[in-house]
């Protein structure tokens, strides 16, 4: 079906004679064939959001209907692959289109000739039904489980082995189907699976304030609200880096350009602490810079939703990054303000906190259909507007999280890293994986989380008194556990990204935890036992704990 | 294209800077049209949004003198573009694209759309040369880097336009494969402001500035057309001529509040304080034109200035502008009142590249060290500070009073330096005359190798 443009405002664009077409549906529009989705059907036009710039775009011209939603192909190869919010593959554009984004960009996502190793499941005979694994590839560190797709059921009439393109099918039913390696899926879709179960163990980041005092279970989500200049961006990539999960996908949202840069030049060098890949073999980047079209933005985090539920149907761990919401939301509301849409509360419209919830939900842990399970991890951040966490995106966010990461300015800017704010910050998932650490990393676990966190609250208190009446007219037990907290911090809590600390099993942190709260303990029954501050907190003790500490 | 120029006296209706016109067959997104009036003048407007045969259009400039029967629209088939040539360097142009330095035209090689067409992230390179700007506390302390956008924070009455001109007289880059170029684009300034930038720009304007002004009193909408057409000469010089350009906006906040104008003009919601709910991605189209490309000589590095309203960095400008940027040089109102020149103030100061730019071949092997433990001290003394106003100077030990001391020398010395440029490596020299003062085993930032050599 071919239509012609009547009407453009922003990215909106009003399309005469497709009468007929679907919601969501995608659309090629104009001369030079930029894509778009249908988004509304008014009488004998339709209006659909086109996902480039429209400049340049005239009255009349042609708009070709595809008659199919916008969708992802899913298949091997995804991994270490760098992507635009619609999955375009940014390095094979790099090579056509040189190094700015103009002109026609139909490439496609996966490479269809080139040649993976398969290993089938199921032999000739076998009934196979919709999602059942009937192989696997090879595809870096991980084996990519492939399955029958949605709707197909029947009996094996041909299976290969060994080497195959992708643009071969795997196999043939009895009845003549094809079975390719790879599947297409609408974006907005999220994929089935058979039921969600309770996460009783955390994925381990690597980060003791995150491991130790807000962990995120696998399967769970967290958000990560802070002002400009608080290290977002910085935490984000750290823990994309040394998180223990099988796949990460990354999504920088409206971010910066050169951080992305960086990142790729990271990862392209850096391997993988556990498995000595390089880490880029594990991740998956969806990129969308601040200056690259709004509407994609919409709907680049659900490109990168599906894609993570893709491996998570697999039976992997899978952690999701995204950086940040806060530009999602403001791409809806631009989305939105075109649509002519009634706005809610700061112009955002009123299904934000709706479309939030729904695409926080989609992470958990799940049994698939495959018979699998797998987990799906979300870590968001949020950029709120002049550092203010009233704003309704954090607000919307904060009703769906289970891990609230608050980064803090002032931390920041007293360069203590991650900058996250041990007053504010909370996890609802600590019960949950108590018994996960008891078991794997101490008995103590949970009792030394609860007196650093009591510690670092005495020591806020502390230090408002102290403030009025100087450090020295503190009794000697409250003196030295001000003392000892500020060795919390700056050992404990703070982590530099860029050296080897980045990275910190729970069993080092506990070791670590346990030093400090014994030197705490000890010194307080010291002090009942008669002896002064001056006596405990010398140079020599010192230079002990932070032996034992550093060790 | 279009054989035929295509003419319109179909005017509906006009209110504000906005033009209705019907019937029309054919037009383009953003095409330029020009408007004749019926007293014989003349006026530029641009195409901002289509519905059916009913076109809207956003006039540059005042409506006044348009009527409905007599003044004809006429279509170019052309988006705003800026001509191009290597003879742009030493030229002035205004915020339509036009020459104003009363100097002859020249041919231009080609014109280019001003917008811009984003960068593939895959092809960028990461920023990783040092650009110095002659200012200790920006070189020192939150260095720039060749591709990076690094604005500066300035309120109503700080100095932002003598910063500007003392990096546009010391600004250089030590290594220049094919030169180095400045961009100076104005937007909305005085007449007042204007003369004290052509005076500075005078003497090197002619073999290294292209200069683009809108004044205070020019129309709105070609205040946001200013830093397009700059950064697309920056472009141009940059990635097609191999040079170094670094350009400077000033003043980011004149550009919001022309966007603003513009946005309520068309009657598109407000968002927070009236600005437009597009501002990010609007000022990110400017501030992510810098960059670096894998395999090209050349860089795009730019220094925008945004004047804080009521000193407020929380402000819908500064705030959405430290989102996109890569840190912020933010300005003092203390300081500045103690005299000293520039007044930056460290402390909120970042620049998020500087470690790439810094260290043996760049500066100086002792770079971070010395600015880690700079900043450790400053911050210390900062504290005590605060401290001493509750606690009064007689309670303070001997440490603290010299964290304090130590302060204030550092905002005199390293960070005052009046109207003299510093190369890089006397700013870091001041910086161990400073260190000095400190016995060596007060020292917790610096490698023991690092003190011995520069102690």
């Amino acid at each position: 079906m071919k239509g012609r443009i009547a009407g453009i405002s922003g990215t909106t664009v009003r399309i005469e004679g497709l009468r007929g077409a679907r919601m969501y549906d995608r659309v090629c529009v104009g001369e030079a064939r930029l894509p778009g989705e249908i988004v509304r059907l008014d009488g004998d036009d339709v209006v659909s959001q086109v996902y480039e710039d429209t400049t340049g775009l005239g009255l009349g011209e042609p708009v070709f209907y595809e008659g199919e939603p916008l969708s992802l192909r899913l298949g091997p190869g995804l991994l270490g692959s760098i992507f635009d919010g619609l999955q375009r593959p940014l390095s094979e554009l790099h090579k056509t289109l040189g190094p700015f984004l103009s002109g026609e960009k139909t490439t496609e996502a996966l490479r269809v000739d080139k040649e993976w190793v398969f290993h089938s499941d199921v032999k000739r005979g076998d009934n196979v039904k919709e999602f059942d694994v009937i192989g696997f590839i090879d595809e870096g560190h991980i084996k990519h489980y492939l399955s029958v797709p949605e709707g197909v059921n029947g009996r094996v009439g041909e299976i290969k082995e060994g080497n195959i393109a992708l643009k071969e099918p795997v196999a043939f039913l009895e009845d003549g189907r094809e079975i390719k390696a790879f599947h297409d899926w609408p974006v907005r879709r999220p994929r089935p699976y058979v039921n969600k179960l309770k996460s009783s163990e955390p994925l381990i980041t690597g980060q003791r304030i995150l491991d130790f005092l807000f962990p995120v279970s696998k399967g769970g989500c967290a958000i990560l609200p802070g002002g400009f200049g608080t290290g977002k961006t910085v935490l984000e990539q750290t823990i994309a880096k040394y998180a223990e999960a099988d796949v990460i996908v990354y999504v920088g949202c409206g971010e910066r350009g050169n951080e992305m840069a960086e990142m790729l030049e990271d990862f392209c060098c850096l391997s993988d602490p556990r498995t000595g890949r390089l880490l880029l073999e594990r991740t998956i980047l969806i990129v969308n810079t601040s200056n690259m079209p709004v509407a994609a933005r919409e709907a680049s985090i659900y490109s990168a939703i599906t894609i993570a539920e893709y491996y998570r149907d697999m039976g992997y761990n899978v952690l999701l990054l995204a950086d940040s919401i806060s530009r999602w939301a403001e791409a809806l509301r631009e989305i939105s303000s075109s649509l002519e849409e009634m706005p809610g509360e700061e112009g955002y419209p009123t299904y934000l906190g709706s479309r939030l919830y729904s695409f926080y939900e989609r992470a958990g842990l799940v049994r698939g259909f495959s018979g699998k399970t797998g987990s799906l991890t979300v870590i968001a951040s949020v950029s709120p507007p002049g550092g203010d966490f009233t704003e309704p995106v954090t607000q919307a966010c904060l009703r769906t999280a289970g891990a609230f990461w608050m980064l803090d300015t002032d931390l920041a800017h007293r360069r203590y890293f991650p900058a996250i704010n041990w007053t504010h910050s909370f996890s609802l998932y600590v019960k949950d994986i108590a018994e996960y650490f008891r078991k794997r990393v101490s008995d103590e676990w949970y009792s030394l989380q609860g007196k650093l966190m009591e510690m670092l609250q005495k020591e806020k208190e502390l230090k408002e008194i102290s403030e009025i009446v100087g450090k020295e007219a503190l009794q000697d037990s409250d003196r030295f556990l001000m003392e000892v907290a500020e060795i919390a911090r700056t050992y404990f809590l703070c982590q530099n990204a860029y050296t080897e600390d980045a990275f910190c099993p729970p069993e080092r942190a506990c070791e670590m935890l346990k030093a400090i709260i014994d030197f705490h303990e000890r010194g307080i029954e010291s002090i009942r036992a008669g002896k002064k501050f001056e006596e405990i907190f010398t140079k020599d003790s010192i230079s002990k704990l932070r032996g034992a500490i550093r060790r | 294209m279009r054989l035929s120029e295509h003419r319109y006296r179909t005017i509906e209706t006009v209110f504000g800077p906005l033009l209705f016109l019907e019937k029309v067959k054919q037009v383009r997104m953003g095409e330029r049209v020009r408007i004749l009036l019926p007293d014989g003048t003349e006026r530029a407007g641009q195409v901002i949004e289509i519905e059916k045969g009913r076109v809207l259009i956003e006039v540059f400039g005042e409506t006044g003198g348009i009527d409905r029967d007599n003044t004809t629209v006429v279509f170019t088939d052309e988006i705003a573009k800026m001509p191009l040539s290597p003879e742009i360097m030493g030229r002035v142009f205004n915020g339509s694209g036009k020459l104003i330095d009363g100097l002859p035209s020249f041919t231009p090689a080609r014109r280019a759309p001003i917008n811009g067409i984003p960068m593939n992230p895959d092809a960028r390179e990461r920023p990783s040369d040092f650009i110095e700007t002659g200012l200790s506390s920006i070189d020192g302390l939150n260095t720039l880097v060749k591709g990076q956008k690094l604005p500066i924070f300035s309120c109503s009455g700080l100095p932002s336009k003598e910063i500007i001109a003392h990096i546009i007289r010391h600004a250089r880059t030590l290594k220049e494969p094919s030169g180095f170029a400045v961009i100076f684009a104005a937007m909305g300034i005085t007449f007042h402001e204007y003369s004290f930038y052509m005076d500075v720009l005078e003497d090197i304007r002619a073999e290294r500035c292209v200069i683009f002004i809108n004044r205070a009193d020019e129309p709105a909408l070609e205040r946001l057309l200013t830093p397009r057409l700059a950064l697309t000469a920056a472009e141009y010089l940059c990635f097609e001529l191999g040079m170094d350009v670094l350009v400077l906006l000033t003043d980011m906040t004149n550009y919001c509040d022309a966007l603003r104008e513009v946005s309520t003009a068309r009657g598109e919601l407000p968002g927070r304080r009236g600005y437009p709910g597009y501002m990010y991605s609007d000022l990110a189209s400017i501030y992510e034109r810098a960059g670096k490309i894998k395999g090209l000589n050349g860089s795009v590095t730019m220094i925008p200035v945004v004047t804080m309203p009521e000193d407020d960095i929380t402000h819908p400008i500064p705030d959405l502008t430290g989102y996109i940027t890569e840190g912020q040089i933010v300005l003092s109102r203390e300081l500045w009142r103690l005299g000293v020149f520039p007044p930056v103030d460290v402390l909120p100061s970042l620049s998020r590249l500087m470690n790439n730019g810094i260290g043996r071949d760049r500066t100086r092997e002792d770079h971070r060290d010395l600015a880690n433990q700079l900043y450790s001290f400053y911050a210390q003394g900062r504290d005590v500070r605060k401290l001493e106003a509750i606690v009064g100077i007689e309670g303070l030990s001997e440490k603290d009073r010299r964290f304090l001391k130590f302060a204030e020398d550092f905002e005199r010395e390293f960070v005052h330096q009046g109207d003299k440029g510093r190369t890089v490596i006397e700013t870091l020299d001041v910086g161990w005359r400073l260190l000095r003062r400190f016995p060596k085993s007060e020292f917790d930032r610096i490698k023991k190798e690092t003190i011995e050599r520069y102690y």
